[in-house]
């Protein structure tokens, strides 16, 4: 045994002393002059004895707080510029039909079937195949899905996310985000506006119309202004920027939107069809979204693949289930059925029209933003009709299960600490504090679109199954005790 | 809260890029000029340049407002290299060479002053940008901030973690404590012993104290843990596998002047033979390196013989004197500094001698008339009081008839531990709730079988707050004739809140003998048995004394 220190063993008067169960017991020491903290101690695991051992075990475990050192700061040091805005065939060669002769398209949170998915994303399946010209009618649009004719991947398996349905097809434009320093790269879908879009399931021809103007004109028109930027944007200036005007950059981009806008304004004017985009720039308060995620994006996949890590490198839902993925678990997801959206709906809309949550857009989550910074954005907490006070109580709570803060992500209202960034499964599961997250609600049939705005949270049953995945590393051999027999 | 990691990763290695122009890097430490103009004691301005960070207007004003109160600092400026702002830099006279190659996402540090001064204040640059805007609310602590709700979010100060949730999460609880550096007692009990064995190794790696599971309890650099009495502080360290022996043990020392240096509960598992003593042991270890104490006492209940014998084979060979008390019916015997006894009673009372101290004269048994019964009825709160009279009586049963709702009482002597899980699922230990001690009384006081009855009174932090009371009241309900003797002892100190002579007055108004300890008691109790035959029959089928040590 290694020397206790024999004068006092609970250190300098009085003794600190943290006291897990039946109050009473605090009591005691305290009749002694001890500082006890009494915690609100709740079975941990989600009250599966087995797994709280488990967690125990991985608990300040040397190896993986050196891996979550390591994934944090990875995560931290990525530098997300924008750099260019591609038809997504070019950006990701497997989607590119032609040459493959195989119709892929993408689409948001883990793996799912056409069969299995919910009515917005069949929606975003149809207008992508529209407007790829794979099918002439809606009908025969799903006539092609039934038939297999389509495959379909998570977004996320190709360095890639998209809001809401995020069905991402060859012909769409993505924009491409870059880390400089090492060539990393993510990408997103661009913002189609509010009211009737494709990523909510709006179908008709003034989403298709916009669609292809998006291809056509809009794409163009911004990468050719782009040359005019030849370091491209820095979207980490923005978004540190946009978090002290009220925006948390998941449901609230106003500022972000409007200072994305501001830099690339002046050579977008000087290209052909430079006022027709200012007009749509202008008017599209979600246009950083797609932004703020591809940056997400890009720093929790550097973060990814650290083995021993509990850092959660992924969260995103596709309508019917959502998932996580862990940084020491490779690529597997880890799921359960979507959860509903407590929030407030527009005229006419109630809470059994919605979609359960849906969208990739959680990615900002596991970057410090949306549901993490929301004390970064009273306005929105309206959504939830909730307070100020409450905003600012979530941003701490989710301190509480976050490996560190972001240098450059401030806040304000917390008098300018960074926001909690880097979820740590095991944080999760031992205080049972989930993420929560604020996000857009979607009708649940399809070719309706949004419908209300809200605050959910990532199920701990995702945690709990990561848990039960995650192998306990071999630490170092600790000295048996005396002689203990085997 | 900052974590120490603002702006690290980005901005460290490039930070300094001022005198060298940008995209040059260096070392904090490296050493070199750093005013881009002048020299000696004329002005001189300076410019440095963090690439790519950004911080808000209003924290960078702050920052200039505090670098520019500085001695030997006239003016400081601290910009985002916009357009706009290089132009303002320059009309103030503020910008250099340096300065002029920012761009828009870097962050200018702009002085001037005198060059010596500009150099160490170019060093606080980055504590100024790290701090909150505001000294009072810093996100992280607020006055109605919610009580953490694991041990990892527990204040760091902590140095124990006191755990008391139920048996299959305590074990998850205590290896939490111990990885996160804090010593663990652990009161709950039922946590799987290859946990058991796992946490105590855990806690024996790191140089920490695993008390328990099953500790109940603990006086820990004068701090009491679970069931404990209030005590004075002294010289004596104190090693237990069992609780009740430790308040017994330390109420005795206490009355004779002898203070507690340490006492550490071990668990009462802890000298099985899959755990192997390992607290015991570490706790040995450490009390014996301890010049505060001068004399270290073992108590457990009756352990592994061969976890014995190592514990003991570690006693002989300590600097200070030794006294183990197992419970085991070893005879008595002294080894160099060791010596082992067979009761908490001789346990204490030798300790006070080996420390040079007087203790009470030998308890006189009252004469008193035969009693109609024939039966022994104790019915302990205590486990350990249990196994001491065990020693006495070896024949006695170990527990009631448990099947239907009315208590059976055997036609055997009967030494009940009414602490046991049989008789406390879904309900407080019999040292906080009376209720089933107290049906247990009225069954054997109404047994015309009975001849005596033996109880304890456990005082102290933890216990009831009038444990005689509900005891004394059954003892009053019978008829002083009809009754059987009831033979009585406290454990407690007179400083404990309920007061040891009180509530021993109270158990003497309804007729109770009071013995001075839980030896005596036993000794006395059985002494007040009629001589009968019987005994030799009763020892003819020995039912298995204890069974869980």
């Amino acid at each position: 045994m290694s020397t206790v220190t024999v004068e006092a063993l609970l250190g300098a008067a009085p003794a600190h002393i943290a006291a897990v169960g039946v109050p009473d017991f605090a009591e005691v020491p305290r009749t002694a002059g001890a500082d006890v903290t009494a915690l609100d101690w709740r079975p941990p695991a989600s009250g599966d004895p087995e797994l709280a051992w488990k967690l125990a075990q991985l608990t300040a475990h040397a190896r993986v707080e050196a891996a979550n050192a390591e994934a944090v700061s990875r995560l931290l040091a990525v530098r997300p510029v924008w750099r260019d805005v591609l038809p997504a065939r070019e950006a990701l060669p497997v989607l590119d039909d032609r040459v493959s002769g195989r119709r892929l398209l993408l689409h948001a949170g883990p793996p799912i079937t056409w069969e299995r998915m919910c009515g917005p994303m069949r929606a975003g399946v149809i207008g992508a195949a529209l407007l790829e010209g794979w099918a002439d009618t809606p009908e025969a649009a799903e006539r092609l899905a039934d038939s297999g004719a389509i495959d379909f991947e998570p977004c996320h398996h190709h360095d890639a996310v998209g809001p809401m349905g995020g069905i991402t097809s060859p012909s769409m434009p993505l924009l491409v985000v870059e880390d400089p320093a090492t060539g990393r790269r993510s990408y997103s879908n661009l913002n189609e506006g509010a009211g009737r879009c494709l990523r909510y399931g709006a179908l008709g021809d003034d989403v298709m119309d916009r669609l292809r103007w998006m291809g056509g004109t809009l794409a163009p028109a911004l990468r050719e202004a782009l040359k005019a930027l030849p370091d491209g944007v820095d979207l980490r200036t923005v978004t540190a920027q946009a978090l002290q005007m009220g925006d948390e950059c998941h449901s609230r981009n106003t500022a972000a939107s409007m200072l994305l806008l501001r830099e690339l304004a002046a050579p977008l004017s000087r290209t052909a069809d430079g006022p027709e985009v200012i007009d749509f720039l202008a008017d599209n308060h979600y246009w950083f979204l797609n932004f703020s995620m591809a940056a997400a994006k890009l720093a929790t996949s550097a973060a990814a693949g650290v083995p021993d890590s509990t850092l959660v490198t992924a969260f995103a839902r596709n309508g019917v289930e959502v998932g996580i993925r862990v940084g020491g678990l490779g690529d597997a997801w880890f799921t359960a059925p979507a959860t509903h959206i407590r929030g407030m709906y527009f005229a006419g809309y109630g809470p059994d029209d919605a979609n359960p949550d849906i969208g990739d857009s959680a990615i900002a989550e596991t970057y410090g933003l949306g549901g993490f910074a929301l004390a970064a954005a009273p306005a929105i907490t309206g959504f939830v009709g909730g307070t100020v006070e409450e905003a600012l109580r979530i941003t701490r709570d989710m301190a509480r299960i976050t490996l560190t803060r972001h240098e450059a992500y401030r806040l304000p209202m917390l008098g300018g600490i960074g926001a909690p960034v880097g979820i740590d499964v095991r944080a999760v599961l031992d205080t049972g504090i989930v993420p929560i997250v604020t996000t857009g609600i979607s009708h649940r049939e399809p070719g309706i679109g949004q419908i209300g705005a809200g605050l959910t949270h990532a199920p701990l049953e995702c945690f709990r199954k990561a848990l039960e995945a995650f192998p306990v590393p071999a630490g170092e051999e600790l000295v048996p005790a005396g002689g203990v027999p085997a | 809260m900052i974590d120490g990691c603002a702006l690290a990763p980005f901005a460290e290695d490039r930070r300094v890029a001022g005198p060298y122009g940008r995209g040059m890097e260096r070392t904090p430490d490296e050493t070199g000029p750093r005013s881009a103009v002048g020299s000696g004691s004329e002005p001189s301005v300076l410019n440095s340049v963090r690439r790519d960070t950004y911080a808000d207007s209003v924290a960078l004003m702050r920052a200039a407002r505090q670098l520019s109160e500085l001695p030997g600092v006239d003016v400081a400026s601290l910009v985002m290299a916009t357009a706009a702002n290089l132009r303002q830099l320059a009309d103030a006279g503020l910008l250099t060479d340096d300065g002029r190659e920012a761009g828009p996402n870097d962050l200018i540090v702009a002085l001037r002053g005198e060059p010596a001064a500009l150099a160490s204040a170019l060093d606080g640059v980055r504590g100024l940008l790290e701090q909150p805007d505001s000294g009072g609310s810093d996100g992280g602590v607020s006055p109605d901030e919610p009580a953490p709700r694991a041990l990892t979010e527990a204040d760091p100060a902590a140095a124990l973690a006191l755990i008391s949730t139920p048996g299959p999460y305590a074990g998850a609880e205590a290896l939490k404590a111990l990885r996160c550096g804090m010593h663990a007692f652990v009161f709950s009990d039922n946590v799987p012993l290859a946990q058991e064995v796992a946490i105590k190794r855990e806690a024996h790696a790191r140089g920490l104290l695993a008390m328990g599971p099953d500790c109940g309890t603990a006086l820990i650099d004068g701090v009491p843990l679970g069931f404990t009495n209030t005590l004075r502080r002294g010289r004596t360290g104190l090693i237990g596998a069992s609780g009740t022996g430790l308040q017994q043990v330390s109420c005795l020392l206490d009355a004779c002047g002898e203070g507690v240096r340490q006492m550490i509960g071990t668990g009462g598992r802890d000298l099985s033979a899959e755990v192997g003593g390992v607290t015991t042991l570490d706790a040995f270890e450490l009390l014996d390196a301890d010049p505060g104490c001068a004399l270290i006492l073992l108590v457990s209940k009756p352990p592994a013989p061969a976890v014995a014998e190592r514990v003991l084979e570690r006693a002989r060979r300590s600097a200070k004197p030794v006294v183990a008390c197992f419970l085991d019916g070893t005879r008595p015997y002294s080894s160099g500094r060791l010596t082992v006894v067979g009761t908490l009673r001789d346990a204490a009372y030798t300790a006070v001698r080996l420390l040079g101290g007087s203790v009470p004269e030998p308890f006189e048994t009252p004469e008193l008339p035969s009693p109609g019964g024939h039966l022994l009825r104790a019915l302990y709160a205590g486990g350990t009081f249990a196994y001491e009279a065990r020693q006495l009586l070896p024949s006695a049963v170990t527990e009631t008839d448990g099947s239907g709702t009315e208590i059976v009482l055997p036609d055997r002597h009967l030494i009940l531990d009414l602490g046991d899980d049989a008789y406390t699922a879904g309900r407080p230990h019999p040292m906080i709730d009376p209720t089933v001690r107290a049906a247990h009384l009225r069954a054997a006081l109404r047994d015309p079988r009975t001849a005596v009855v033996v109880l304890d009174v456990v005082l102290g932090h933890g216990a009831g707050a009038d444990p005689a009371g509900p005891l004394a009241a059954e003892l009053e309900q019978v008829q002083d004739r009809e009754r059987p003797h009831v033979v009585a002892f406290t454990v407690g100190t007179d400083r404990d809140p309920q007061g040891a002579a009180e509530q021993r007055e109270r158990l003497r108004r309804a007729g109770a003998l009071l013995a001075p300890n839980s030896t005596d008691a036993a000794r006395h109790a059985v002494a007040l048995l009629p001589n009968r035959a019987p005994r030799a029959r009763a020892a003819a089928d020995l039912t298995p004394a204890g069974g869980h040590a």
